[in-house]
């Protein structure tokens, strides 16, 4: 069954804060092999300028994953969740993303597509700080395998 | 303590390639990577049911792909907050097996753009069993002075 095309353009506020650790950017590093000192040493970070540990240019996704899959587990949208796929990823920064930083996300749902037997639903998201404060927008293309509508 | 250096603006050139960088993944890093990241999506640590819905094997996160992919811009860049927009497609999976070898992905720069705002443009190849699992991979780098 396709997706609902009544969420075009809804919007869902993920008020949780997610405070970005120290060891949460560490072990993240750690995970992807990067030995990048201004995501492991503080004193490294801060001698290059910046106020703590900085997150890899991925981690966002480890705060925007949980606010898009309360977003696509609305059963209203229709999304099998088993038929999924991680079509596009993009990160835009408005600023570095820190150790220390409490943040929340907005997300939007920009638009749903059929392309061939699949759909495409495509997520733009919001990291803020509790002030409002953008730090990084995302845009996230998930696939949905074989569900778009059949003519005839 | 490792001194971070970034390369000037005027000191690059469009063509230019960075790499290329081969990143080996094993069964481990993407456990690990299931951990740090939150997503325990089972195509990505159980074989029994990657293989069950069709998949060659157990995949790499397209996101662990994504961040290995970084790492030639990060590294590039010198502090990783220079890398100020990064996008990809993912257009095949990133099988690993349950062996001692693992899988290597190997990654490309090239720089496809100066920007007269003192940006790069870098376009990524990257590729894993001669395949190209990544499509319009791209970073934008604030280069120094």
């Amino acid at each position: 069954m396709a997706i609902n095309r009544d969420f075009i353009g809804r919007t869902f506020d993920f008020e949780v804060p997610y405070q970005v650790g120290r060891e949460k950017v560490r072990e993240f590093a750690t995970a992807i092999g990067d030995n990048n000192p201004l995501f492991h040493d503080l004193a490294a970070a801060q001698a290059a300028g910046h106020r703590d540990l900085l997150a890899p240019p991925t981690f966002p996704f480890v705060i925007t994953y949980r606010a898009m899959i309360g977003a696509m587990g609305d059963p209203e949208l229709n999304l099998n969740y088993a038929m999924v796929v991680h079509g596009e990823q993009k990160f835009t920064y408005t600023r570095p993303l820190y150790a220390g930083d409490e943040v929340i996300v907005d997300s939007v749902v920009a638009d749903i597509a059929a392309v061939g037997r699949n759909e495409l639903l495509t997520m733009e998201q919001h990291v803020k700080t509790l002030d409002g404060e953008l730090i990084v927008t995302t845009r996230n293309v998930t696939v949905s395998r074989g569900t778009a509508p059949q003519e005839g | 303590m490792a001194t971070v250096t970034t390369p000037s603006f005027d000191s690059v050139n469009v063509g230019d390639k960075i790499g290329p960088t081969t990143f080996n993944v094993q069964r481990t890093n993407l456990i690990m990577y299931c951990g740090a990241s939150g997503d325990f999506n089972v195509i990505h640590w159980n074989e029994r049911i990657a293989t069950a819905v069709g998949l060659p094997n157990v995949i790499a996160h397209g996101m662990f792909t994504m961040a290995e992919a970084a790492r030639v811009l990060t590294d590039f860049a010198g502090d990783p907050s220079r890398v100020i927009d990064y996008g990809v497609r993912f257009t095949k999976p990133v099988p690993v097996a349950d062996d001692d070898k693992g899988t290597d992905i190997e990654v490309t720069g090239t720089i496809a753009e100066k920007r007269d705002d003192g940006t790069i443009v870098v376009d990524l190849n990257a590729v894993a069993n001669g395949v190209d699992v990544l499509g319009k991979a791209r970073g934008i780098i604030r280069l120094g002075d």
